[in-house]
């Protein structure tokens, strides 16, 4: 403990003193372009994990919810606009970018002592997970939705009776979000027990 | 290991031989319904796909027991042991706040008659009878009278016509 503080005292002792062999010029210059590099190759790592084919090279995903989604319109339909994994579980903005990565942490600890790593497993946990994501398209009103479905550039005469009244009232007062009526669109619903409005 | 095949192989021969002398077509000519023309396994460019009637309009029913056709489009929905999305507005408790028509009372009952609190197992697959419309050409002629033409056929009197 003794050694390690005086470590720790003469490294600060290093980063206090005035650097001897490097010129200033070199110093901020080569630090902007270090910072340069280091954030660009942080955000092309982070990037890199927001991608279809990073979540789908897990099994879990693969063979669970990425099979359930291509049957649904946000998979394939006519003019051919899709949604991929992290455009609906992953916010768009940075900071929330970054805070639903580091929640992401707790899946990689899933994925390393096998969680869900089994079909039953997954079937199993499937009501918990799926709660994690209605409480959070709940808190952000359904943010990752709306990031495509506009409130405002929606044209109630183009929708169908039905879907015209709920989104004219409940959906227009804010009394309702998207995903109190839209669950199990991409993937298939858990035992929907005790469910509001199931 | 070389023999494993032979009784198959035996038995293809003998099924060839056979075939070859009742002279039997074996591409035998399709029945003409719903894919008129052609033999078996000719393939068909199939008709293209209809959207699903999606009015919300209520349909005439051909007869008072007739389970009505769904009047919206129904893709996607989840009908399963763990969710009826169908029942997320026609149920009873769900019809007042979606002001869907609530499943009829013939839906809480088992095939003994006895009353039950909701809806009853054999009733809960709701696509088994009710299902959406396509706005296409019948594939087949239907020549199906509904019960007031039957009526005024035999009664013109009282019967009305439709």
């Amino acid at each position: 403990m003794k050694s390690l503080m005086a470590m720790l005292k003469r490294y600060w002792g290093v980063l206090r003193r005035p650097s001897v062999h490097y010129s200033l010029g070199v110093l901020t210059l080569g630090g902007f372009i270090a910072g340069i590099i280091f954030w660009g190759g942080f955000n092309t790592a982070l990037e890199a994990t927001n991608t279809e084919a990073f979540c789908i090279s897990c099994h879990e995903m693969e063979s669970n919810v990425y099979v359930e989604i291509k049957d649904t319109i946000h998979y394939t339909n006519r003019s051919g606009v899709r949604a991929t994994c992290p455009d609906c579980h992953v916010p768009h903005e940075w900071t929330d970018k970054i805070a639903r990565k580091m929640q992401a942490s707790k899946e990689v600890w899933g994925k390393i002592f096998g969680t869900i790593n089994t079909r039953e497993k997954f079937l199993e946990k499937r009501r918990e997970l799926a709660e994690h994501e209605w409480a959070r398209l709940k808190a952000n009103d359904s943010l990752e939705c709306r990031n495509c479905h506009d409130f405002d550039f929606m044209d109630f005469t183009r929708q169908s009776p039905r879907a015209a009244q709920f989104h004219s009232t409940a959906l227009a007062k804010g009394e309702a979000t998207c995903i109190d009526c839209h669950k199990g669109i991409a993937h298939r619903l858990p035992d929907m027990q005790g469910v509001p409005g199931w | 290991m070389t023999f494993r095949f032979l009784p198959l192989s035996l038995l293809a021969v003998f099924g060839l031989a056979v075939a070859a002398d009742v002279n039997y077509p074996l591409d035998a000519p399709a029945p003409d319904g719903r894919r008129p023309g052609g033999t078996i396994t000719q393939e068909f460019t199939p008709p293209p796909l209809r959207d699903e009637e999606n009015k919300d309009l209520r349909r005439e029913r051909n007869y008072p027991e007739q389970p009505p056709t769904i009047p919206h489009a129904i893709r996607g929905y989840a009908v399963d042991k763990n969710a009826n999305k169908c029942l997320s507005c026609h149920s009873r408790e769900a019809s007042a706040r979606t002001q869907a028509p609530m499943i009829s009372i013939t839906h809480f009952g088992d095939r003994d008659g006895q009353v039950l609190a909701a809806v009853a197992p054999r009733r809960y697959f709701c696509t088994q009878c009710h299902v959406p419309q396509h706005d296409a050409k019948p594939l087949v002629e239907n020549q199906f009278k509904n019960i007031d033409d039957l009526l005024y056929r035999e009664n013109p009197a009282t019967g009305k016509q439709n």
